[in-house]
C-alpha cells in the first residue's frame, strides 16, 4: 500500500502544468474566444510535442502504454488551465478506444495519424447527448445501436449546439453516418464503450478538481489584494471561512479521484462506484469553489472581465458530461447496497471476492 | 390575526388580473440590458402601466399612483408576476429612490421627479458604488462641491445597473471634502446625459451590458437635485438600502412564480430524474412560501405604522440563497441540456433557467453582500460584539 504518485507521474503532470501556465493563461483564452477558432495552433502544436497523444495506448499498438493513474494529474492540470483543446478527451478517452479497434479494416491510416498527433479523434458515445470537438477532429468513432463505426467528420452533417462555455464545441450528428465504416458489432463494442465511459467520467472528474482549485486560487489572490474597510477582504473570517470550506471540498475530492484513477481499468461495480464517487465529489467541489470565487470577487466576479466565469461555465458543462450526477449517484448506490462494506473493504473489488 | 383577503382586496386582485390579461405583451420583450431597443420596449411598457395607473400603486394619486397600502401592493405584485409581465426597467427608480423621495423629498422635488418616474419617462440608475467603495460604501470619494446655487460633481462610480441606457442617476457624493466616512455625504441626482458625464458599459458574466461605470468630470447640477440635507446622505442611503434588501425590490411573487415554474418543469421530467429531486424542488417551493408569509407579516406590521429593521438583512439573505437553490434545482432537472444556450437547436424546453441561475449568483453580492448582512444580523439583531 502506497497511496502516492511516482516521480514519473508527477513529472508528466508538471510538464503539462508548466506548458499550460505558459500558453493557456486567461488572456490566451480570450484571444482564442475572439478568433472563434477551435484551437490555438501554437498551443496545440506545443502540446503535441510533449507526445502525450498516445499516452494511454498500449506499447503493442505503438503508444506509451501508460495507465489512467499516469494521466489523471495531467487531466487535472487541463481543468485548472481551462484548456479549450481536446487533449483530455483525445488522449484519455478516444485513442485507447481506437487502439482496441485498430485491427479492424480501414482503421490503420487514421490510427497512425492519431498516434502521432496529426489528427484527433472524436467520440459519439451514447452516454453524452452531444459530440464534442468533432469539427476539428480527423476521425469520429460513433456508436450506433451499440455497434461502433468510424466516420470521417467531413462526410457528416453536423449541427452546432452552442454551449454557455464558449470553448465547448458541441454538435449533434444529423446525417452522413450511413457511409461510416463498421468497426465492430455490439458484443465486442459493449466492454469497449463501457471502458471508454469510465475513462470519460474519471478524466472529467479530474478536470473538475482542477477547475475547483483554480477558482479557489483566483479568489485567494484577489482576497489578498482587494481592500475594504482598510483591510484586505481576505482578513475577514466570512471570506476566509468560505474559501477554507471550498478547499476542504477539494481536499476530499482528490483522494477519491486518485483512487478511482488507480482502479478504473478494472471492470466491475467496485471500480465503477469509485469513478462515480469521484465525479460527484469533483462536481460538487467545482460548483462550490466557482460560486465562492464569484462571491469573494464581489461585483467583479459578476463581470465578464474577471476570469472566474470561464471556470464556472466549464464546471456547469462538465457536471453533466459523461453521466449526470443522478446517474453517478445510482452507481454509487448500487455498490453501497449490494457490495461489501466496512473498513476492510475500502480497496475491495470483484477480485477480492472471486 | 386574520389570514383572509377582504372582499375589497379580492375585487382589487380581479381588477389587476383583468388589466394584466388585456395588456401584457404576448411576446416577451427582449432584454433591457442588451440593446437600446430592448430598453425602450421596456420603457414603453412602463408607459402602458402608468396609463392604467399601475406604475406604482402605493404612491399618492397626485404622483400617478393609487394611494394603496402595502398589502394591496403585494396583491398587485402577485398578479403582476403571475401574468408574466416584463421586468421593471425602472426598478431602481420606483422601488428604491421613489420611496426615499416620498420620505425625504420636498414637495417641489416630489412633483418634479415622481410623476416622470412613475410614467417611465425618466428611468433611474443607482450610482453609489465606486471602485474602492463597495461593501465599504462609506469610503466614497466622489465629490460634490457647492458653487453658488449649483454643485459641481467629480468622481468615478461603478456597477451602476441599467446606467447604459437610463436617463438619470442618484449618487452618493462627498459634499464636505474634509469629512470622513459616513459624515459629509449627500445624495444628489444627475442626468446621465449632462455635460461631463461619461457612461461606459461593463459587460456582465453573460456578456450583456447590465451595468456601467460612470465618470463625472465637473458635472454641474442645481442644488435642487440634492435629496435631504447636506451631510444627510448616509442615513438616507441606509433607508433606501432597507427598501432594496427587503420588501420592495424582491417581492415574494417573483420567487413564487419561479417556484411554480420549477414544479412544472419537475412534473414534465418527473420520470427521468432521481427521486431526490422532488425534495429539492419542494424545498424551493416551501422557501418561496415562507418568504411570502414573512413579507406579509412585515407588510402588516409596516401598514400598522411599524418600522423596518433587521429583517431587511434577514430577508436579503433568505431570498438570495433561495433563488440560487431554486435555479440549481432547475438545472439539475435539465441535465445535459443545462449548459446549452437557448439558441441551440436541441435546447427544447430549457427556457431561461441558466440566465436565471447566473443572475441568482449576483444576489448574494448586490444590495449589500450577504457577508455584510450576516455581520449586521449578528451585531445589531443578536447583539454580538463587533469584530
Ligand atoms: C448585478 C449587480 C448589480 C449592481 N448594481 C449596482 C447599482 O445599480 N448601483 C450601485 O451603486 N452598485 C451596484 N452594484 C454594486 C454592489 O453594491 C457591490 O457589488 C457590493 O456593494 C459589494 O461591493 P464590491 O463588489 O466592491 O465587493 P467588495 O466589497 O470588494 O467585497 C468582496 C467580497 O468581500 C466581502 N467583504 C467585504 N468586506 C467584508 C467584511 N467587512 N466582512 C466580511 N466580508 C467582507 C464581500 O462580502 C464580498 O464577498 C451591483 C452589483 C452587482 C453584482
Amino acid at each position: 500500500m502506497d497511496f502516492r504518485f511516482t516521480e514519473e507521474q508527477m513529472m508528466t503532470a508538471s510538464v503539462v502544468r508548466d506548458l499550460l501556465s505558459d500558453l493557456c493563461q486567461p488572456a490566451d483564452l480570450r484571444r482564442l474566444m475572439e478568433s472563434g477558432e477551435a484551437r490555438d495552433p501554437n498551443r496545440w502544436c506545443k502540446i503535441g510535442e510533449i507526445g502525450l497523444a498516445a499516452a494511454l495506448v498500449g506499447e503493442e499498438h505503438g503508444g506509451l502504454g501508460l495507465r489512467s493513474i499516469d494521466f489523471v494529474l495531467a487531466a487535472e492540470a487541463c481543468g485548472y488551465a481551462g484548456l479549450p483543446e481536446p487533449l483530455v478527451e483525445n488522449t484519455g478517452v478516444a485513442l485507447p478506444l481506437l487502439a482496441a479497434l485498430s485491427h479492424a479494416e480501414g482503421v490503420a491510416p487514421f490510427f497512425e495519424m492519431a498516434l502521432t498527433g496529426e489528427i484527433t479523434v472524436a467520440l459519439a458515445h451514447s452516454a453524452n447527448a452531444f459530440v464534442a470537438d468533432v469539427d476539428s477532429a480527423g476521425a469520429l468513432i460513433v456508436e450506433i445501436e451499440g455497434a461502433l463505426y468510424l466516420a470521417a467528420p467531413n462526410t457528416l452533417r453536423l449541427t452546432r449546439q452552442p454551449s454557455i462555455d464558449p470553448f465547448r464545441r458541441l454538435f449533434m450528428i444529423d446525417g452522413g453516418v450511413d457511409t461510416a465504416m463498421k468497426l465492430t458489432g455490439r458484443n465486442e463494442a459493449a466492454p469497449l464503450l463501457a471502458a471508454a465511459f469510465e475513462r470519460g467520467a474519471l478524466f472529467t472528474a479530474a478536470q473538475l478538481v482542477g477547475i475547483a482549485q483554480r477558482c479557489v486560487d483566483l479568489a485567494v489572490a484577489y482576497a489578498k489584494e482587494r481592500q475594504q474597510f482598510g483591510k484586505p477582504i481576505g482578513s475577514y473570517q466570512a471570506v476566509k471561512h468560505q474559501l477554507a470550506t471550498a478547499q476542504v471540498k477539494i481536499e476530499f475530492a482528490k483522494p477519491v479521484l486518485y483512487a478511482a484513477a488507480a482502479v478504473v481499468e478494472q471492470p466491475g461495480m467496485y471500480s465503477r462506484s469509485r469513478v462515480s464517487q469521484a465525479k460527484l465529489a469533483a462536481a460538487e467541489a467545482a460548483d462550490l469553489a466557482a460560486r465562492t470565487a464569484i462571491q469573494v470577487h464581489g461585483a467583479m466576479g459578476y463581470s465578464w472581465e474577471v476570469d472566474v466565469h470561464f471556470f464556472l461555465k466549464r464546471a456547469i458543462a462538465l457536471t453533466n458530461w459523461w453521466g449526470t450526477p443522478a446517474y453517478h449517484r445510482g452507481r454509487v448506490a448500487e455498490r453501497m447496497l449490494s457490495g461489501e462494506l466496512g473498513p476492510d473493504n475500502t480497496f475491495a473489488s470483484e477480485a477480492t471476492y472471486a | 390575526m386574520d389570514l383572509t383577503y377582504s372582499t375589497e382586496q379580492r375585487r382589487f386582485r380581479q381588477e389587476v388580473r383583468s388589466w394584466m390579461e388585456a395588456h401584457v405583451p404576448a411576446e416577451p420583450l427582449s432584454s433591457f440590458d442588451a440593446t437600446r431597443e430592448g430598453f425602450e420596449a421596456h420603457r414603453a411598457w412602463e408607459r402602458t402601466l402608468s396609463e392604467g395607473r399601475w406604475g406604482m400603486v402605493t404612491w399618492p394619486e397626485s404622483y400617478g399612483g393609487r394611494g394603496l397600502d402595502l398589502i394591496q401592493w403585494l396583491i398587485f405584485e402577485e398578479e403582476y408576476y403571475r401574468s408574466g409581465a416584463p421586468l421593471r426597467v425602472n426598478q431602481n427608480g420606483i422601488f428604491l429612490l421613489g420611496p426615499t423621495l416620498m420620505e425625504y423629498g420636498t414637495p417641489e422635488q416630489k412633483a418634479r421627479f415622481l410623476t416622470a418616474m412613475a410614467s417611465g419617462d425618466e428611468v433611474w440608475a443607482q450610482a453609489w458604488s465606486e471602485p474602492q467603495a463597495g461593501s465599504d460604501l462609506a469610503a466614497v470619494k466622489s465629490t460634490a462641491v457647492a458653487d453658488g446655487e449649483e454643485y459641481v460633481l467629480k468622481g468615478h462610480k461603478i456597477w451602476s445597473s441599467r446606467a447604459v441606457f437610463a436617463d438619470w442617476a442618484f449618487g452618493l457624493f462627498r459634499t464636505d471634502p474634509s469629512s470622513q466616512r459616513h459624515k459629509g455625504l449627500s445624495l444628489i441626482f444627475f442626468p446621465l446625459n449632462a455635460p461631463g458625464v461619461r457612461v461606459q458599459a461593463i459587460p456582465q458574466i453573460d456578456g450583456e451590458k447590465g451595468f456601467a461605470e460612470i465618470f463625472l468630470d465637473d458635472v454641474r447640477v442645481p442644488a435642487f437635485h440634492r435629496l435631504g440635507g447636506e451631510g444627510e446622505g448616509w442615513s438616507i442611503c441606509m433607508a433606501t438600502a432597507g427598501f432594496e434588501r427587503g420588501l420592495m425590490l424582491r417581492s415574494p411573487a417573483r420567487f413564487q412564480v419561479a417556484a411554480r415554474k420549477l414544479v412544472e418543469l419537475y412534473k414534465a421530467h418527473e420520470h427521468e430524474v432521481e427521486a431526490s429531486v422532488r425534495d429539492v424542488v419542494m424545498q424551493s417551493w416551501m422557501d418561496a412560501e415562507a418568504y411570502a408569509l414573512s413579507i406579509y407579516s412585515t407588510a402588516s406590521r409596516l401598514t400598522a405604522g411599524g418600522q423596518i429593521g433587521a429583517e431587511a438583512s434577514t430577508n436579503k439573505i433568505f431570498w438570495s440563497e433561495m433563488d440560487i437553490a431554486l435555479h440549481k434545482a432547475a438545472l439539475s432537472i435539465l441535465g445535459a441540456r443545462a449548459e446549452l444556450l437557448r439558441s441551440a437547436p436541441a435546447a427544447g424546453d430549457i427556457g431561461k433557467w441558466l440566465d436565471g441561475y447566473f443572475f441568482s449568483l449576483a444576489g448574494p453580492i448586490y444590495a449589500g453582500s450577504n457577508e455584510i448582512q450576516r455581520n449586521i444580523i449578528a451585531e445589531r439583531m443578536l447583539g454580538l460584539p463587533r469584530s
